[in-house]
């Protein structure tokens, strides 16, 4: 029996949390009630990354691209397009909001200028069913690895790929498998890193949820290359559609005989078990990570020795974060050179980006390696929301720094951010606007840190606190020269003598910032001024009394309330009593209330 | 042998080696705080580092391995200006009471303030309000003054096993406390006080019990009490590291003198109660011997009477009733010297010398925290009717005792102790090493089943500063077996394999077994001068074996005033009268209280 419609559901956590399974559940419903089950079948597929537009609903073979649809949109949906045969135009994507002309995927930029390996099955395939997976050659690279070659071979082919380690570092990934296969031991592991902790990023969390098994299969990959039978994934508890996926997904492997004793009869035994982690942001780094496995305190121990060499349990360990993994399958299905053709000198393959902040199209987006910062904002982001001025992009999340305008045609690759005074990182890439002010995104950034510091070694511990009081003191408009001078030398102690790489980045936010920023922070100093007006403390709202028309708005939507005046006549601020929430300037229609 | 370069001065080091021992071995210092010789690097502080030539990366000395070929700078203004910035932050959150601070110029984040020349606050205070947990009574954990380096977390947790305190909490507002902010008190802590002796600033310190001694000293009148003191083997060979001496100095007749000078009326040595300790245990060990021979090891082992196991220690005593309460019978009933010194001051000399045992005030000078806390462990530890001892202070205390009366230790003349409980034999002064017990024992239990002097009492196997030792003698055709364990986190190997055997119905691998708690013994212990090293450890093992050598009589049974104690007043070893006084009993204890 052919199906003559296939509606695509994402379900990732987005459009998850927009109801997408309720529209999922709506649209099996109305299939039953309008006599076309049989016509139809409905998938719940991972993140189609343009989350910006969730939840996406897609129809094959029409390619019909559907944005923001609604659980009763369902009936519609089912109604036109399987039963009438055409499309829902109003819920088709469009360009630009006054045009007409609805767009196929390949039309939509968002799309135009990518290129998915690693996101190569999410939005496609039903991860809860191993079968879509295999489908699409999935498991086939696992079969190759287990008949046709040699662990060595397969180490050879990862290295001469060219891949990198997606979690940040950057550390070749085929060089990690060998130092751990040479290591001599009974006993090796492999770790899946998927404790995804940067604000704004999700990447490995959407991998997971949208193609559970590329991973899986990586692992086992890499277990068989190095010589491990034994996997865990050690992932945050706070990713409970991921870890649900997951289970699944071990499960079916288990069952088909892909994951555990004797697999494929091939004599080789791989498991994999899930460690989930407490959400702490140091775990994510990887000898941390390890002591988390082993049930110790997550805190980070001195290199070397190397994981590779000793690692989970004293055994030697290969770490790779998920987007690593989800790229081996592909790189030995296709062959090495193929990845190798993609991407810059030493940055090859592909990224995955969780584009995010004051940008058009936010979402999920993964591009070649050596794409520029202006693509991906301008092209496939779509610009500047409400048309306001581009500030700055923070990639590699707290631990990376902003990028300013001049640096925005930069290729990206793992070199090139760095020397940007920036970083990878796992992904994150928050767009400001002029509406940012940074030294409240610095002060936001080094909160995180001073959180998310394990406490171990000193220059991390008291640096990210030193610089946070720092900081909030700029920020409140008691901030001395001096406190400028301090944060930059805290922050490059911080940098140089830290153990791991939380505390080894923490400052970087604070010192790019004060670097193409200098100018605001010392407007805050001396002024007392934040001319993004996000520094509540050194923001003044007061009432233009030649505009003011005494409409009375402002004093109503006022919480405290402070705003007093007769009807018809100006209005007044008092100023000792405002909590600057900036109500008042939202709501007046007339440009009286003025932030200065 | 790797070969490497310490700014440019060539330097061979054994492989594996870090950049640390090979700067050292240039002559090159690099500055650090949480690094400490007797512990695995943690790598916290972030002061030692350093660079290799062609990057700018900076490298934790303490555990960065030495590569073949690495020219590695260790001084350039980019390090030392990173070094001072890393000092100034950790002094931004650490008090500046300096001068009340019982570490004062004897601290090691002082010394790195001063050698960078600091003279300011650099950072505004970033002071945490803890409060000071003295719940012990033997050491006082100051959460305040604490940097954070951690080396008390593992000493506790890796050199001792003992796993009392851990980091609480995270980031900034980290701390160390036992587990769920449980009091020391309550919890698993032996009082073996490692975690003072390794701290490099005063937030884990003795319990300073000066003042109460000075009191004692200073009563006049009808309040006026007699006041006895009993310096223990170790401290003599260590206390004069805090007059700027070399380890391992021999000081025994300035220490009789410079406490006469104190004021003390009367001063005894606990190297005498040593002796009388191996003629209780040594006569428990040779009666449990004889059974064991008469029904078999098998059996003895299975009724927990073979093999047995040292008490002096109070840290282990502690320790064995909180981990290895199934193992309480093989324990030696023994009290250790200080207390049993501290009985007989009590009756014995008390009826010698027409003193009430009341109106007698009896300190002690150990090496050791925990013997504070053994002055009051138990009811046995009031034979007397009084508590026998009434204040245990350490070397540490002592020394700063003497310094506080203005007396010129080091140019003291000589003096003896007081008899009749201070002559000693060599036998009882090494009980200061590890080994040592055992060695005087087997001295003593030689002569006690054969009835023969030894020839050679240099019993070298059980000597040395190795974690586990063991040993046989033949004595009379049997072969005793022995082991030595010292430095807590050693024993438990040692008891495991003894619990192995016995429940699995196999002979004990071993008749005797001495446990210390501290590295190298009583000289390595909590109390000790600051800054002990396996080096410095080894010295004062040195100058207790000197010591030994030195004197006439070298096994306890042959000191003619332990053959007059029990002539006069103990009948012999092992008698009711011994039992009462000199001998104690152990319970399970749980290890946390509450």
């Amino acid at each position: 029996m052919a199906y003559k419609n296939f509606i695509l559901v994402c379900g990732g956590t987005g459009c998850e949390s927009s109801r997408s399974d309720e529209i999922y559940r709506n649209l099996l419903a109305e299939a039953e009630a309008q006599g076309v089950k049989s016509d139809v079948q409905i998938v719940k597929t991972g993140c189609f990354g343009f989350c910006e537009k969730g939840p996406i609903v897609k129809v094959l073979p029409s390619e019909s691209f559907y944005v923001e649809v609604k659980p009763e949109d369902a009936k519609e949906i089912i109604a036109e397009q399987v039963v009438k045969g055409r499309e829902v135009k109003r819920l088709l994507y469009r360009k630009e909001q006054k045009t007409q002309d609805s767009a196929k995927v390949e039309d939509i930029e968002f799309y135009q200028k990518q290129f998915r390996i690693v996101l190569r099955n999410c939005g496609v395939i039903n991860p809860e069913n191993i079968e879509e997976y295999i489908a699409r050659d999935g498991y086939r690279a696992l079969e190759r690895v287990l008949f046709e070659m040699t662990p060595e071979q397969v180490i050879a082919e990862i290295k001469a790929s060219g891949l990198r380690g997606r979690g940040g570092a950057g550390f070749p990934t085929g060089i990690k498998w060998e130092t751990a296969r040479k290591a001599v031991s009974d006993v090796k592991y492999i770790v899946c890193n998927a404790d995804e902790g940067d604000p704004g990023a999700y990447m490995d969390r959407s991998t997971i949820e949208g193609d559970p098994h590329s991973v899986l299969e990586a692992m086992i990959i890499a277990g068989k290359a190095i010589g491990a039978n034994m996997g865990y994934v050690y992932i945050r508890a706070e990713y409970p559609l991921a870890i649900e996926r997951l289970k699944t997904a071990i499960a079916q492997a288990k069952e088909m005989g892909l994951m555990g004793k004797n697999i494929l009869n091939s004599g080789f035994d791989f498991d994999v078990e899930i460690r989930l982690g407490a959400g702490a942001f140091v775990c994510g780094e990887e000898t941390a990570l390890l002591k988390s496995i082993e049930g110790n305190r997550g805190m980070p121990v001195p290199k070397p020795p190397f994981p590779a060499e000793k690692g989970l349990w004293g055994k030697p360990t290969v770490i790779n974060n998920v987007e690593t993994l989800a790229n081996v399958p592909v790189i030995l299905t296709k062959g090495a050179a193929w990845f190798a053709s993609m991407g810059t000198e030493k940055s090859k393959g592909t990224k995955v980006f969780a584009l995010t902040g004051k940008i058009n199209n936010s979402g999920l987006i993964e591009v070649p390696m050596g794409t520029t910062l202006r693509e991906i904002i301008f092209d496939i982001g779509g610009g500047i929301k409400g048309g306001k001025k581009f500030k700055g992009v923070q990639t590699g999340g707290p631990s990376g720094g902003i990028i300013v305008e001049k640096d925005l045609d930069t290729p990206i690759s793992y070199e090139s951010l760095v020397a940007l005074g920036s970083m990878m990182g796992s992904g994150g890439m928050i767009v400001m606007d002029e509406d940012d002010c940074v030294v409240d995104v610095s002060k936001f950034y080094m909160a995180f840190c001073v959180d998310e510091s394990c406490g171990k070694c000193s220059p991390c511990r008291i640096g990210t606190k030193q610089m946070y009081n720092l900081l909030d003191k700029i920020s409140k408009g008691n901030g001395e020269m001096k406190d400028l001078e301090n944060l930059e030398k805290i922050g490059k102690a911080m940098t140089k003598a830290s153990l791991c790489m939380l505390g080894g980045s923490a400052a970087n936010p604070t010192l790019s910032t004060i670097r193409h920023f200098r100018d605001e922070y010392i407007e805050h100093i001396v002024d007392h001024k934040c001319r993004a007006g996000k520094c509540k403390d050194l923001v003044v709202y007061s009432i233009d009394a030649e505009k003011c028309i005494g409409c009375g708005l402002c004093a109503r939507k006022c919480p405290v309330p402070c705003i007093t005046g007769e009807k018809k006549k100006p209005h007044v601020i008092d100023a000792s009593r405002c909590i600057k929430c900036g109500e008042c300037f939202k709501a007046c229609k007339f440009g009286a209330v003025v932030k200065s | 042998m790797i070969n490497c370069k310490v700014n440019g001065i060539p330097v061979q080091v054994a492989e594996g080696a870090t950049i640390l021992e090979a700067s050292k071995k240039a002559n090159v210092k690099i500055p650090t705080l949480c690094y400490n010789p007797d512990l695995a690097p943690w790598a916290a502080c972030g002061i030692c580092v350093a660079k290799i030539e062609g990057s700018n990366k900076m490298l934790r000395a303490c555990c960065t391995p030495v590569a073949e070929g690495m020219n590695i700078i260790t001084h350039d203004p980019d390090i030392v200006e990173t070094r001072k910035t890393v000092i100034e932050m950790i002094l931004s959150t650490h008090p500046d009471d300096c001068l009340a601070c019982p570490r004062n110029q004897n601290c090691e984040l002082q010394t790195l303030a001063q050698e960078f020349g600091i003279r300011e606050q650099a950072f505004p205070k970033m002071l945490h309000d803890l409060p000071i947990d003295d719940t012990t009574g033997s050491i006082v954990l100051n959460p305040e003054k604490c940097v954070r380096c951690g080396r008390c977390v593992t000493v506790c947790q890796q050199m001792q096993n003992v796993w009392a305190i851990e980091f609480l909490g995270r980031g900034e507002t980290i701390r160390i406390a036992p587990a769920a902010d449980a009091k020391l008190g309550e919890s698993p802590c032996i009082k073996c006080g490692q975690c003072s002796a390794h701290c490099p600033v005063g937030a884990i310190y003795e319990n300073d019990q000066t003042k109460i001694v000075w009191d004692a000293l200073r009563k006049t009148g009808e309040d006026a009490k007699t006041c006895v003191v009993q310096i223990a083997p170790a401290v003599r060979v260590a206390l004069g590291e805090a007059f700027g001496l070399q380890p391992g100095t021999d000081l025994t007749g300035k220490i009789y003198t410079a406490l006469k000078r104190l004021g003390f009326d009367v001063v005894f040595d606990t190297s005498f109660s040593a002796d009388l300790t191996i003629m209780e245990e040594g006569t428990e060990f040779v009666k449990r011997l004889t059974s064991a021979l008469q029904n078999g090891l098998g059996a003895a082992t299975r009724e927990k009477s073979m093999p047995l196991i040292t008490s002096c220690c109070p840290a282990w005593v502690d320790y064995l009733e909180k981990y290895f309460p199934d193992m309480i019978p093989n324990f030696s009933t023994a009290k250790s010297p200080q207390q049993m010194m501290g009985a007989m001051i009590k009756t014995y000399w008390a009826e010698k010398a027409n003193v009430r045992p009341d109106k007698i005030f009896s300190v002690s000078v150990m090496p050791c925290t925990a013997k504070k806390f053994e002055t009051h462990r138990d009811e046995t530890m009031y034979s007397s009717g009084y508590q026998d001892v009434d204040v245990s202070i350490t070397t540490r205390e002592l020394a700063r005792m003497i310094k506080q009366a203005g007396i010129d230790l080091l140019n003291l003349p000589e003096s003896e102790p007081d008899s009749p409980l201070g002559p000693y034999t060599g036998a009882g002064v090494i009980f200061g090493a590890t080994g040592g017990v055992m060695e005087a024992a087997l001295r003593t239990a030689y002569y006690l089943v054969t009835g023969n002097e030894l020839k050679d009492v240099n019993f070298t196997a059980v000597r040395g500063i190795s974690g586990i030792k063991e040993a046989s003698v033949h004595v009379n055709g049997v072969e005793l077996r022995v082991a030595i364990a010292h430095q807590m986190g050693n024993i438990e190997q040692v008891l495991n394999e003894v619990r192995k055997a016995r429940d699995e119905g196999r002979d004990t691998p071993w008749h005797f077994i001495e446990v210390m708690a501290c590295r190298g013994g009583c000289i390595g212990g909590g109390g000790q001068p600051y800054g002990a090293t396996d080096e410095v450890r080894k010295l004062r093992i040195r100058g207790i074996y000197d010591h030994d050598e030195g004197k006439e009589y070298r096994c306890s049974h042959q000191n003619p005033y332990i053959k007059k104690v029990y002539n006069e007043f103990l009948e012999k070893p092992g008698s009711h009268k011994a039992h009462e006084l000199l001998h104690t009993h152990y319970t399970e204890r749980p290890l946390f209280l509450k």
